[in-house]
């Protein structure tokens, strides 16, 4: 039976909404600013070329350093968990699990938010510091780099444990049961056969939270309070109160051809059955 | 035995961290103090103020509108397209399947900047139509993501056998695929469902003036002055989600 008319509203869809807009995107990051800040359809790479300067250079160099150790945290808090998860019982497992996608579900400006309550001067952390004696004026917990990494960690924690889990979870006990029965040490086992089997579930993780982390423009916004510019506040500030949208697009352009490396990358590692969220 | 401890006290300091911050937050909307930090007695005010307050309401008028039209819609169309692809050469379905992963690949912040872009260039006026528009495109991907798997357990023969028995196309999908695939249309639609409810990003930059969800709300309030009010409503969310997953479970053990 032909069904390929049923493709048709499919394929309308995603042209327009899409791939148009990056198309879009793409060609106004080649393009000329009138003084006015209109776009003038003439090609430049001014645009990629004022992001060679060293302000812009150091906004994408922390990104990237911020993200990549939030994700590192990430994975040291996540893989024991995930393993202390895979090893509990099947009824515990799952309340277990499901506390970690509840988070996911309440809202993430709200969670942000919260920390911002925890950490500001008055906030409780600095109020029971303070009546222990331990310290007599509140320590500046808030807008640094430090809340911001604070802020990745727990906002795309769950991102790390769950492809974690749900690869350590398919593991094959014999295998395990076959490394002892050979001598190997626990230390081995965990080496030479359970590591090598998670690392998909692991790549999985290192995406779904390096991405976010990378691109995001809200937790640096609250927690960093504008001390902390990432690419995301750039494009968002290009894009709402600078309008130089030819600027803005470029910088979209270069973070887009930086996941896509990081994809490509990490497509290396996954199999087929890769370790999926869902 | 140690070791047993460790690992509970290791798995207890997680879950303290990742539920104090929620927990204080539903503490703090009863507390009876604009300030923080002291607690000074019982109150219920800081719920009837929200209550009380218009722009809350229209924004999750606003959030649960959008979200339900956006999930029947993507639902909809993401469904036929599954099932379009699942039937295609392997040339083509990996053309579509590239296309599908791209809105899921790319970060929000590009979709959201991208259609801002389009919906300027096309001069259509930023608000609810463009919102629902940038919704239905980023939920279309994951219900196809999610009815796939279950079109391709489904026996290729129960579609013949229903057309040889004369049923017409239009019945064999709704009488004999339909029934088949629903797990997987349902999981789509949830997911639907619930990426437009706490979706910020893509809404942030394709709303128009006047035209708030509950996220683009929060992120004003948390700009200009914070009431407690913000804690009273993240406190009903947070119970309104705990009660639906709740429910969520419980119709899968009976299933």
């Amino acid at each position: 039976m032909k069904k390929k008319y049923l493709s048709i509203p499919y394929a309308l869809w995603s042209l327009i909404f899409s791939i148009a807009p990056i198309i879009i995107i793409m060609v106004y990051s080649f393009c000329k600013r009138s003084p006015y800040g209109r776009i003038v359809y003439e090609f430049t790479l001014d645009n990629y070329r004022s992001f060679m300067e060293p302000i812009y250079l150091n906004v994408l160099w922390r990104s990237i350093i911020l993200a990549a150790i939030s994700t590192m945290i990430c994975l040291l808090i996540s893989y024991p968990m995930a393993m202390i998860i895979a090893r509990s019982s099947l009824k515990r497992r799952n309340v277990l699990i499901m506390l970690f996608v509840v988070p996911l579900w309440t809202n993430f400006l709200l969670r942000t938010y919260a920390w911002m309550v925890l950490l500001r001067d008055q906030g409780i952390i600095n109020q029971f510091l303070i009546g222990l004696g331990v310290i007599d004026k509140p320590l500046g917990f808030l807008y640094n780099a430090g809340a911001v990494v604070l802020g990745m960690v727990y906002n795309f924690l769950p991102f790390m444990v769950l492809p974690i889990y749900s690869v350590l979870v398919k593991i094959d006990d014999s295998l395990i049961e076959a490394a002892q029965d050979l001598g190997a040490t626990s230390r081995e086992v965990f080496m030479k056969v359970i590591f090598p089997l998670s690392i998909p579930g692991v790549v999985s993780g290192l995406i779904m939270v390096f991405m976010p982390a990378v691109s995001t423009f809200v937790i640096s916004d609250l927690l960093g309070g504008g001390q902390t510019i990432l690419l995301g506040n750039l494009i968002q500030n290009q894009f709402l109160f600078a309008r130089n949208w030819q600027f803005g697009s470029a910088i979209s352009m270069i973070m887009m051809v930086l996941i896509l490396i990081g994809m490509a990358i990490s497509n290396k590692y996954q199999d087929e059955e890769g370790g999926g969220l869902w | 035995m140690v070791k047993r401890i460790i690992k509970r006290l290791y798995a207890f300091l997680v879950y303290l961290f990742l539920y104090l911050p929620i927990f204080l937050l539903i503490i703090y909307s009863f507390n009876d103090s604009k300030y923080r930090g002291k607690w000074n007695g019982f109150t219920l005010r800081w719920y009837k103020a929200l209550f009380s307050d218009q722009t809350v309401a229209q924004a999750l008028y606003n959030t649960f509108a959008i979200a339900i039209l956006a999930a029947i819609i993507s639902t909809i169309i993401g469904t036929i397209s599954a099932i379009a692809i699942h039937k295609m050469s392997p040339r083509w379905r990996s053309i579509f399947m590239n296309v599908t992963y791209l809105p899921v690949m790319n970060p929000d912040i590009v979709i959201g900047i991208s259609l801002l872009a389009l919906f300027v260039a096309l001069k259509i006026r930023l608000g609810f139509i463009t919102l629902l528009l940038a919704h239905i495109t980023f939920n279309i991907p994951y219900v196809i993501l999610a009815v796939l798997p279950k079109l391709r357990q489904l026996n290729p023969y129960l579609e013949e056998a229903a057309l040889d028995l004369g049923a017409t196309p239009m019945q064999a999908f709704f009488k004999v695929i339909l029934p088949e695939i629903m797990p997987g249309v349902i999981t789509g639609a949830l997911l639907a469902f619930t990426l437009s409810l706490d979706d910020f990003m893509v809404s942030f930059f394709t709303t128009g003036s006047g035209v708030n969800t509950l996220s683009i709300k929060v992120y004003s309030m948390t700009k200009t002055g914070v009431t407690p009010k913000i804690n009273a409503l993240s406190t009903l969310l947070f119970i309104g989600v705990l009660g639906l997953l709740l429910l969520l479970q419980k119709r899968e053990k009976t299933n």
